[in-house]
């Protein structure tokens, strides 16, 4: 198999794992909807965890992605 | 890679030479007139906004108090009174992500934190501030932040290298997630406009089909000064936690 080919191939397979990160995120949104539909009061303090949260699990995802970049253009 | 008929969007990053300084290889780049671009703003900003230090601010000088405000409360949140005394080096941090990011949202400007020498040396210089204060202020109870409280002796020998390898990888991880972050979006940007182009080409009905690679083009722009925004804040907000674990080094 020639190099470019295995490029391509292995770009492919390195955006399977943005699946990982996208339920991850789901996660975090969903716990906070269902945590601030039982206490809504208390939600609007969370705001800033929940950003965070959501932050670093996205840079997993994020970090798939870039193994697909790195793979296309830098290889 | 760079043929003319195929999308490019890699050329976007590359370091042109403005005054180079012999052929050693130093020389005064984009990227670095980019950075000093970015503290010159945000600077003069912040100098000429609070110069005039009205009790009922101006637009710009509620502007700065704002954004002071909101770095002051995370970091006191995150790190404590002692904490504060990082303010200065968090605030910059901040303020540097930040302006650097949504300067290179603007057309023609170079993105100085899609490079990884750069993302990499501000994750180095928070990693090092973190071992040196905290070592210098703690001593050798510094190394209890590898010993989690209420764990099992028997546990110790797996638990702390595991402690330690996730330690080590904190400058790497603090440094991938920003510059992956901008890069991923400014390919992704050029990539989407460039299919506008290509359909372009298609004649009147690819014009109409290439309204749909516009359309993602807008959108995924707004989500870029989003992520701008938001990779500033988490930066600064793992900093202010890898500093309280400096302060108080206990898990």
């Amino acid at each position: 198999m020639e190099a470019e080919a295995a490029k391509f191939i292995g770009a492919g397979i390195a955006a399977i794992g943005m699946a990982g990160a996208a339920i991850g995120v789901g996660n975090i949104f969903g716990s906070f909807l269902s945590g601030a539909l039982r206490n809504p009061s208390a939600a609007q303090s969370q705001f800033g965890n929940l950003i965070f949260g959501f932050a670093v699990t996205e840079a997993l995802g994020i970090f798939s992605f870039l193994i697909a970049l790195l793979l296309l253009f830098a290889v | 890679m760079a043929d003319p008929n195929k999308v490019d969007p890699i050329h976007q990053f590359a370091l042109t030479d403005i005054i180079s300084f012999g052929e050693g290889g130093i020389s005064f780049t984009n990227s670095a007139l980019f950075m000093v671009l970015t503290v010159g703003v945000i600077s003069l900003f912040l100098l000429l906004s609070t110069s005039s230090r009205s009790i009922v601010p101006s637009r710009a000088q509620a502007l700065s108090e704002m954004l002071y405000e909101f770095v002051a409360n995370m970091v006191r949140d995150s790190a404590g009174k002692e904490g504060m005394k990082f303010f200065p080096f968090v605030f910059s941090l901040f303020m540097f992500v930040l302006v650097a990011n949504l300067f290179g949202m603007i057309p023609f400007f170079f993105t100085v934190t899609s490079h990884i020498i750069v993302t990499f040396a501000l994750a180095i210089l928070v990693f090092l501030t973190v071992i040196i204060y905290g070592i210098w202020r703690n001593g050798f109870k510094f190394l209890k932040l590898f010993v989690p409280a209420g764990v099992p002796v028997y546990v110790l020998p797996i638990v702390v290298p595991i402690e330690i390898v996730s330690f080590l990888s904190r400058p790497i991880s603090l440094s991938v997630r920003l510059f992956a972050n901008i890069l991923a979006g400014h390919i992704t940007l050029k990539v989407f406009a460039g299919f506008i182009v290509t359909l372009g080409s298609l004649g009147f009905l690819g014009w109409l089909g290439a309204l749909l690679p516009l359309t993602m083009t807008v959108a995924i722009t707004a989500l870029e000064f989003l992520v701008a925004a938001l990779q500033a804040y988490v930066f600064a907000v793992l900093t202010s936690m890898y500093i309280n674990d400096a302060i108080h080094p206990s898990h």
